[in-house]
């Protein structure tokens, strides 16, 4: 038997066949998982020690019915004007104790936006669908005011600069300088939205 | 990779304000919607909570984020996330149960997961 020169030659010539075939495997089996959303916290279980009394005019309910109907501050309203009307009560200023608010200062609506509380009721059988929708104009509208403010004082996006804060690729000496002003702005206008339970009839 | 695969339809509502769930490892999911076809005949039609890879009741909930919270590192406990991945078309009866059931064992933080997309479209 004669010596063989070198090393034995592999038969490659199915391996892009395989990789090909590996590729797509991957690729059908992998989901993309959604992993966006509204971030909202629920009000702990037990109640405050002391009853906090809330003036009736610092308080914007806003009611949906099972028909998908909204109901703000007792009156029928369109979903396309809740972000609208969100907005004019929180900057309303009332006090005037807000310096950067540019609202009507109607004394009949909220004090100072500190004070603004926005009550949100459904119904067990509102759709889920209006519920988020009315979440989303909810959060624009607390979204719209911090945006605005945050473009006077750091010529940027609030939600720019939040989302960059919570990315955790962001360096740490970056995300530093980027606590205080997001702080800064979310105390300005601070989310006060309070989710009763839903109503049973 | 995907973990557990969906019995219920999840086709999720749309909206605009939406932040991302960094990290991955603090969230817990639940699944809610309407039993696709195959279980249609076992669990009915009407909306069911999915928990890991089962249809669940209500009160069950509480018991699996107390679960799901235990199997974390412990400096991760109090950070969690409830990732609450509804189909638009459930009511919001079961929601407003489970958000109570959520608050019952102190699982404030929830993020109600929908695409990026105009909020109006869910009125269709």
């Amino acid at each position: 038997m004669p010596r063989r020169k070198g090393a034995p030659e592999v038969n490659a010539g199915s391996m892009a066949d395989i990789a090909f075939l590996l590729l797509i495997f991957f690729l059908v089996t992998t989901t993309i998982e959604t992993d966006a959303g509204l971030d909202r916290m629920l009000p702990p279980m037990e109640p405050p020690d002391e009853d906090v009394i809330i003036k009736q005019k610092n308080i914007f309910t806003v009611n949906i019915n099972k028909n998908g109907q909204l109901l703000v501050e007792d009156d029928l309203m369109n979903l396309k004007d809740l972000r609208t009307a969100a907005i004019s009560f929180l900057e309303n200023g009332a006090d005037g104790s807000c310096s950067y608010c540019k609202g009507k200062k109607d004394p009949a609506s909220s004090d100072n936006p500190t004070k603004a509380i926005i009550s949100l009721k459904n119904d067990r059988e509102t759709k889920y669908s209006i519920y988020i929708t009315v979440q989303n104009e909810l959060v624009g509208a607390y979204n719209e005011l911090r945006n605005r403010e945050a473009q006077r004082l750091y010529n940027r996006d609030f939600t720019e600069m939040e989302s960059e804060y919570l990315n955790p690729e962001t360096p740490s000496n970056v995300r530093d300088e980027l606590k205080d002003k997001v702080k800064n702005i979310q105390d300005m206008f601070p989310q006060k939205l309070s989710e009763a339970e839903t109503s049973t009839n | 990779m995907k973990d557990s695969s969906l019995l219920v339809e999840n086709t999720l509502p749309n909206a605009t304000e939406i932040k991302k769930l960094e990290k991955k490892d603090r969230v817990i999911y639940i699944y809610i919607g309407k039993p696709t076809q195959e279980y249609a005949k076992v669990f009915g039609t009407e909306p069911k909570i999915q928990l890991n890879d089962k249809f669940a009741n209500v009160d069950e909930v509480g018991s699996y984020i107390l679960a799901e919270r235990a199997k974390k590192p412990p400096e991760l406990q109090n950070v969690l996330t409830t990732a609450l991945k509804v189909d638009k078309n459930a009511n919001m009866g079961l929601i407003a149960d489970i958000k109570q059931e959520l608050r019952k064992v102190n699982a404030l933080k929830v993020n109600y997961t929908t695409y990026d997309g105009d909020a109006f479209n869910n009125l269709k």
